[in-house]
């Protein structure tokens, strides 16, 4: 004796956002059915466990149904099959789009390959996430990347306006297709210490200073690629560390401005050079797509790293990346204000966020 | 050649890819109507194809019109090979012929293939233009409105009920045709459909015929039903209530507020009396602008009878009111019999005296007298000549015979709520009728009005008149229990009251009503033939009888007295029987309060017996106890008075009257007293009442927060919220072999109330609410399989109102009729007798609470507010219009209105409008006539969809729980199209009236057959009418009510 076909189909859909959630998760039905057991769903209206697994079984199944439209969210809106209230529309397409930061970050700047989707496993039993939920998140982002790849105009507006996602997750998937697109390392060992946030955070810098789009804002440029001119011209900031006069002077004018500001003064004294040498050569180096690559890894171990083992505060961190840049400027023999304002300015950013433990 | 169709393809969107290599499609569209067929030119590699087609011109006659759906076919073009089909759209055209409904097709159509559902959507216009039918041939009956509604439709008024029209097609089934063997699943599954179109259309076309011939212009309570009956043929037939309609002007300038028409002659409609004024529920001042409506109104197509009413309504000489009226009082005795003559004969010369409708216009009913039933058995392979539909014609002549003389039986000319029904298994085929038998007033039904006999029936009061026995109770047809009226103390009412019609909105009532089922499930041996048969009608009296018991047991239980929309279905398999029977319980006030249950033993002498026969029955007390409270029936307390009973002894009596009969025609009657035993004992060495003492107990109650009926409306219920959701759930349980009745019966009782509790669950997040409408339908799809399907609305309502008590919710149950009912209840007088004189506290106290109480609506009208109100209420329609002749009713506020759950009903959505770019509208779906907070401006015509659903990938889809949720999900699409496309926002009276679910799970495949009807109306919020005037009250009201939505 068994229940061979039970459905409940409502004139306007009827969406559960608890059960959504377990869905999205990637949960079975039994797991979900315990789970709201245990978040006590039967004190709900008299429910017993019966009752719940048919709710539960029916709601997996309409997302199920909905899954399909929720792969291009604009055919959410004007499908007919579905009599959805926009608001839970929105409800449903943030939700499916919504990822797991551990897992983004685990992912952050792979190859949305069949490669990596092979991995997943892997990425799953470390984090701890669901493989069907990984599947899902992994086929997003993938999704979003083939869809906006192409795409001219800013990356933000592109992927709001194809996926009707809210600002924040919008900025939160260009920021993955930007490191997919440009494959930033990020799975060093000296890198596991940033989160998601940290990362997405940059790619946002990049993305606003460095790509052709930051620079002129015509429609047809791209926000995917960083300028390639503008790295090119990165190259003549080597002055800075070559030229030994005005190494000595950049370093006389930033120690003039931090005496008694900052604790680790000595330190920075003694480290100046070192220091100012790492982020000039990291700078000069991003013409090739390999050192583009490896700019985090570069930062960490040739900036942070050596801060870290002084013992920088961030604060103090703060005060030397904001006169080392701002000191260039009274140096009348260097040239290249500009390109040097736009390359500290995101680097600077990048440490701070990038200075934690 | 009296018409000229014309259609536009314009666009696609979302088309399948059909071209596998480049990932697009090269579509072009068939349009098909009769043997014409237009095609656009094929629009190559695009999946949103623009053809933007010329107007395809059909010249037709409006017979075809009315029979023919347009065929519209989307293909994929193919150089080498056959063009690839891609899915069909039939649209009926009907609502275009009447020149009242709809006047043009156009929107997003989804395309639909049998085998793969949904495939994308195309845009298209239809037209039609009819040429004046001046020399009418009488082949068709363009014009005839159809109405699903089972009550005068809301924006219409019954000049005349001229009666019962029913007709009959049959058609070989396609599905068994020899040709089927060679053709593929696709093309027989849309030969299957179009042929139903097609009769359907045939059928509608020929009741129409008939009701012009009885000189009316619509049907009423039109119930269409398919039986598949498998070799020998396909029956399409159809029942409904001929009535002549006249439209009411819908501004609510013709507002009457209750308590402020003063019982002025010039303010009423002479033609009803002084039941006619139309008092919906805005207020306003009634005089001025009542004359105007009726200038301004002018029918389309004028019948001879409608001319020869508003004769009477010029003779009639308005009269005094209800409330003074009541102290007429008996001596209107010998006239009323007279009368009751008069209109016996008016009826008797009809020759079935049925009417479809459950809900009636106020002074309609007057007498109830019970359920009348009647089945019958019959073989499909007897007959003679299946493709001609002679011998279908005879049997249910015969039913109609039998139904019409228990009828009579209860001292009844009339029967009401009358349905019929079929249940097939193999080539036996149980043909049901049944129906409340009544006395119905004359004044709808015969060209001369009576006015002076009018003013004695009258008399009867409005709350309990209907209860009031009609059978003479010197001679009553079966034993009762009669005592005199506990509201008017006046005329004799019987015990308790079964019946299939919708409470009507005047009655008393105490406390709440509630959904009330009696499941049974009978074995039975598997036979052949005639030995079948009489084995099936050998049980069916079984069947009912314990049916019977079950309802009533149960309705004892829940302290309550009286049972309606009472359905008895019962479905037959090849090893057993199903019957469920579904009703809306309801204490009456004017009825007797019922006995407990008494259980009893039949052998007093153990003791361990004796304390367990004492422990059941103070679980049935405390059940009785727990149920009174849960339905806040607390009857003010009487004097009990049983006086002139003829028989003082109680005894079970029945009210429902049925026979069955045998393919041998035989008739059996039945008594169905349990002869000396008292009604309610129960005797526990019966196993059968220790078992029914068990299903009495394991009906679990509804949850907190929940009420349910089957009915339209519950009583004690009245603020609804705009927060509607209309459901069909469906489950099919596989049971094992060799189950004892016992079993069975468990199984079944809970499979259903397993199915209620997962409503309940389901539907939380709207509590509080009530499951109105709840409709069960049953069926053994195959040996070992019960299937239940469900379709029902969940309604929301506001809290407080529940909470409210005794007299004044008894005054809001009055207002409230009005304002359900809107134009056809006009009950101004008693209102205002009811609101001034026995409750003089009531008004003063509104009217202070105005704007305090959502609830409240007291009687304040603020003349100055009326004329910029009306003007407001102009230019909304205006914009409506002009909304629709854009093409697609965008009704952004209904839209979100349309969500059930609590967040759809914040007021936090506005903001959310900037999403809603989409250009789909809209569409509300409801099993009940009406919309609350809403009113119906439009009725656009009548959506009968028939639709099949096959599939061989079974697996792939989901299962058959995947398979049917998609198929269900796609026919609520489509309906909600089509109403989209005709102007629409809304479907009231929907019903899923065919489920016919088959699977073959080794085969991966199954099938599946949906009808589904109801009417495509335009609504508009109330609270949106009345947004521009907040002086009034009733504005107040509406802003509580709708803004839950807005």
């Amino acid at each position: 004796m068994s229940m061979e076909l039970d459905v409940f189909v409502g004139n306007t859909t009827v969406l559960d956002e608890d059960v959504y959630q377990l869905w999205l998760d990637g949960q079975t039905v039994t797991d979900a059915v315990r789970i709201r057991i245990e978040a006590g769903a039967l004190q709900e209206c008299e429910a017993n466990a019966e009752v719940l697994l048919s709710d539960t079984m029916d709601q997996f199944r309409t997302f199920q149904m909905c899954e399909r439209l929720l792969q291009s969210p604009s055919k959410v809106a004007n499908q007919l099959l579905f009599q959805i209230p926009p608001h839970r529309q929105t409800m449903l397409i943030e939700r499916y789009y919504e990822f797991d930061s551990m897992f983004a970050r685990e992912v952050l700047g792979k190859k949305l390959s069949k490669g990596t989707k092979k991995d997943l496993d892997d990425i799953g039993s470390k984090t701890g996430i669901v493989l069907k939920s990984c599947r899902r998140q992994f086929d997003n982002f993938k999704r979003v990347f083939k869809v906006v790849e192409e795409l001219k105009g800013p990356l933000v507006e592109n992927i709001q306006r194809h996926f009707l996602l809210s600002d924040v997750l919008a900025r939160d998937y260009a920021a993955i297709v930007f490191f997919a697109n440009s494959r930033f390392e990020t799975g060093k060992r000296k890198l596991q210490y940033l989160s998601f946030q940290d990362f997405a955070f940059c790619a946002g810098q990049l993305i606003s200073y460095w790509t052709v789009g930051a620079v002129d804002n015509v429609v047809e440029n791209m926000d995917v690629d960083l300028e390639k001119e503008f790295l090119h011209d990165l190259k003549d900031l080597k002055v800075l560390v070559n030229d030994k006069d005005m190494l000595d002077q950049h370093k006389s004018l930033v120690c003039a401005q931090l005496r008694g500001k900052i604790k680790v003064f000595s330190e920075m004294e003694a480290s100046f050079k070192n220091l100012s040498r790492a982020l000039v050569n990291i700078a000069s180096k991003l013409t090739h797509t390999k050192d583009v690559r490896d700019l985090f890894i570069d930062l960490v171990e040739k900036f942070i790293e050596p801060c870290r083992s002084d013992k920088w505060t961030i604060g103090d961190l703060r005060l030397f990346l904001t006169h080392y840049s701002s000191s260039v400027h009274t140096l009348e023999a260097f040239r290249r204000q500009v390109i040097w304002d736009r390359y500290m300015g995101v680097i600077k950013s990048c440490i701070l966020k990038m200075y934690h433990d | 050649m009296p018409g000229k169709l014309k259609a536009k393809i314009v666009a696609g969107r979302h088309l399948p890819v059909m071209d596998r290599a480049s990932d697009l499609t090269d579509a072009f569209v068939e349009v098909k109507f009769g043997n014409t067929t237009f095609k656009t030119d094929v629009y190559p590699k695009s999946l949103n194809p623009q053809w933007n087609s010329e107007w395809f011109k059909f010249e037709v006659d409006d017979e075809d019109l009315q029979d023919e759906p347009l065929q519209i076919t989307v293909l994929d073009h193919d150089t080498y090979s056959a063009n690839d089909a891609i899915g069909k759209v039939y649209i009926d055209i009907d609502p275009l012929l009447c020149s009242e409904a709809a006047t043009v097709i156009s929107g997003w159509l989804p395309i639909y293939d049998t085998i793969h559902g949904i495939r994308g959507e195309i845009n298209v216009l239809v037209k039609v233009d009819l040429f004046n039918d001046l020399n009418r041939f009488r082949q068709s009956s363009c014009g005839v409105k159809f109405f699903c509604t089972t009550s005068i439709p809301r924006c219409y008024r019954a000049v005349m009920v001229h009666g019962f029209v029913e007709e009959l097609v049959v058609n070989e089934d396609p599905e068994y045709q020899w040709i089927d063997r060679i053709r593929t699943p696709r093309a027989s599954n849309e030969a299957r459909q179009r042929l139903i179109f097609l009769m359907s259309g045939e059928l509608q076309r020929k009741i129409g015929l008939k009701v012009l011939e009885m000189g009316g212009n619509a049907v009423v309570g039109y119930l269409q039903c398919f039986d598949l009956e498998g070799e020998t043929g396909l029956v399409v037939r159809a029942i409904g209530t001929a009535c002549t309609l006249e439209k009411i002007s819908t501004l609510p300038a013709t507002a009457t507020h209750p308590s402020n028409s003063s019982p002025s002659k010039d303010m009423k409609e002479p033609g009803f009396g002084e039941e006619a004024p139309g008092v919906p529920l805005s207020s306003g001042p009634p005089t001025p602008l009542r004359a105007q409506t009726f200038s301004s109104f002018s029918p389309s197509k004028s019948y001879s009878r409608q001319s020869s009413s508003s004769d009477t309504e010029l003779s009639l000489t308005p009269k005094t009111g209800m409330g003074s009226g009541g102290s007429a009082g008996k001596e209107a005795g010998p006239l009323k019999a007279l009368l009751r003559q008069q209109t016996q004969s008016a009826l008797e010369q009809r020759e079935y005296p049925f009417f479809t409708l459950t809900a009636f216009p106020p002074g309609f009913l007057l007498h109830v007298g019970g359920v009348v039933s009647a089945r019958s058995v019959k073989l499909l392979d007897r007959i003679h000549n299946p493709d001609e539909p002679e011998t279908r014609d005879a049997w249910w002549e015969e039913i109609r015979q039998e139904i019409k003389s228990h009828a009579k039986a209860l001292g009844c000319h009339a029967v009401v709520g009358y349905s019929e029904s079929t249940s097939i298994c193999e080539e036996v085929c149980i043909l049901s009728a049944s129906g409340t038998a009544a006395i119905l007033s004359s004044r709808f039904m015969q060209d001369g009005s009576l006015d002076t006999e009018h003013r004695f029936e009258e008399v009867v009061p409005p709350g309990c008149g209907f209860c009031h026995i009609p059978y003479d109770e010197l001679n009553i047809p079966f034993p009762a229990q009669l005592t005199y009226c506990y509201c008017c103390r006046r005329y004799k009412v019987p015990d308790v009251l079964f019946t299939t019609i919708d409470l009507p909105t005047e009655a008393n009532v105490t406390g709440k009503g509630c959904l009330i089922q009696a499941r049974l499930c009978r074995t039975k041996k598997k036979a052949q033939g005639e030995g079948n048969a009489t084995a099936i009608s050998n049980l069916l009296p079984f069947l009912e009888y314990e049916l019977h018991t079950q309802l009533m047991n149960k309705l004892k239980l829940r302290g309550m007295n009286a049972l309606f929309g009472l359905r008895i279905q019962i479905s037959v398999g090849e090893t057993m029987l199903l019957g469920l029977a579904s009703a809306t319980g309801v204490y009456l006030t004017a009825l007797p309060s019922p006995g407990g249950i008494q259980v009893a033993g039949k052998t007093p002498s153990d003791i361990t017996y004796e304390q367990h026969i004492s422990n059941m029955q103070k679980k049935i007390n405390d059940t009785i106890s727990k149920n009174k409270e849960l339905h806040e029936i607390n009857p003010p307390e009487v004097v009990e008075e049983i006086i002139g009973s003829p028989i003082p002894e109680p005894r079970q009596r029945s009210r429902l009257f049925r026979s069955h009969s045998e393919s041998s025609d035989e008739v059996s009657e039945l008594d169905l007293s349990h002869g000396k035993k008292d009604a309610f004992v129960l005797e526990i060495d019966d196993t059968d009442a220790v078992e029914d003492i068990h299903a009495l107990l394991t009906d679990s109650p509804t949850p907190a927060g929940f009420y349910s009926c089957n009915t339209e409306i519950m009583p004690g219920i009245q603020n609804w919220t705009s927060a509607i959701q209309m459901f069909t759930s469906v489950r099919v349980f596989r049971l094992n072999a060799n189950l004892t009745n016992q079993g069975l019966n468990k199984i079944f009782s809970d499979l259903c109330e397993n199915l209620l509790k997962s409503l309940y669950f389901k539907l939380r997040s709207m509590v509080p609410c009530c499951l109105c409408h709840l409709n069960f339908t049953v069926a053994i799809p195959e040996d070992e399989l019960i299937q239940v399907a469900v379709t029902a609305v969940a309604m929301s309502f506001d809290k407080e109102q529940s909470l409210e008590n005794g007299k004044q919710s008894g005054e809001k149950t009055l207002i409230k009729a009005i304002t359900e009912n809107d134009e056809q209840l006009q009950f101004n007088l008693e209102l205002n007798a009811e609101t001034s004189s026995p409750n003089p506290l009531s008004s003063p106290k509104g009217l202070s609470e105005v704007g305090s109480h959502p609830s409240a609506r007291a009687p304040s009208v603020d003349y100055s507010s009326f004329a910029d109100r009306c003007s407001s209420w102009i230019e909304q329609l205006k914009l409506k219009a002009h909304t629709i002749r854009r093409g697609s009713v965008k009704t952004t506020s209904s839209l979100e209105k349309a969500s059930p759950l609590p967040e759809g009903r914040s007021r936090s959505l506005r903001s959310n409008r900037s999403y809603s770019g989409s250009s789909v509208a809209v569409v509300k779906m409801t099993p009940l006539s009406f919309i609350p907070g809403a009113k119906i401006i439009k009725y656009l015509g009548i959506i009968n969809m028939f639709f099949i659903r096959e599939t061989t990938s079974l697996r792939e889809e989901g299962g058959v729980s995947g398979f049917l949720h998609t198929f269900i999900a796609e026919v609520f699409a489509m309906v909600r199209a089509h109403v989209a496309a005709l102007g629409g926002n809304a479907v009231v009276s929907y019903s899923m009236k065919e489920c016919v679910f088959m699977e073959n799970p080794n085969k991966n495949q199954a099938q599946c057959l949906i009808n589904v009807s109801g009417d495509a109306v335009i609504f508009i919020q109330e609270s949106e009418l009345e947004s521009t005037s907040v002086q009034t009250q009733s504005a107040t009201t509406h802003t509580s009510n709708g803004g839950e939505g807005t």
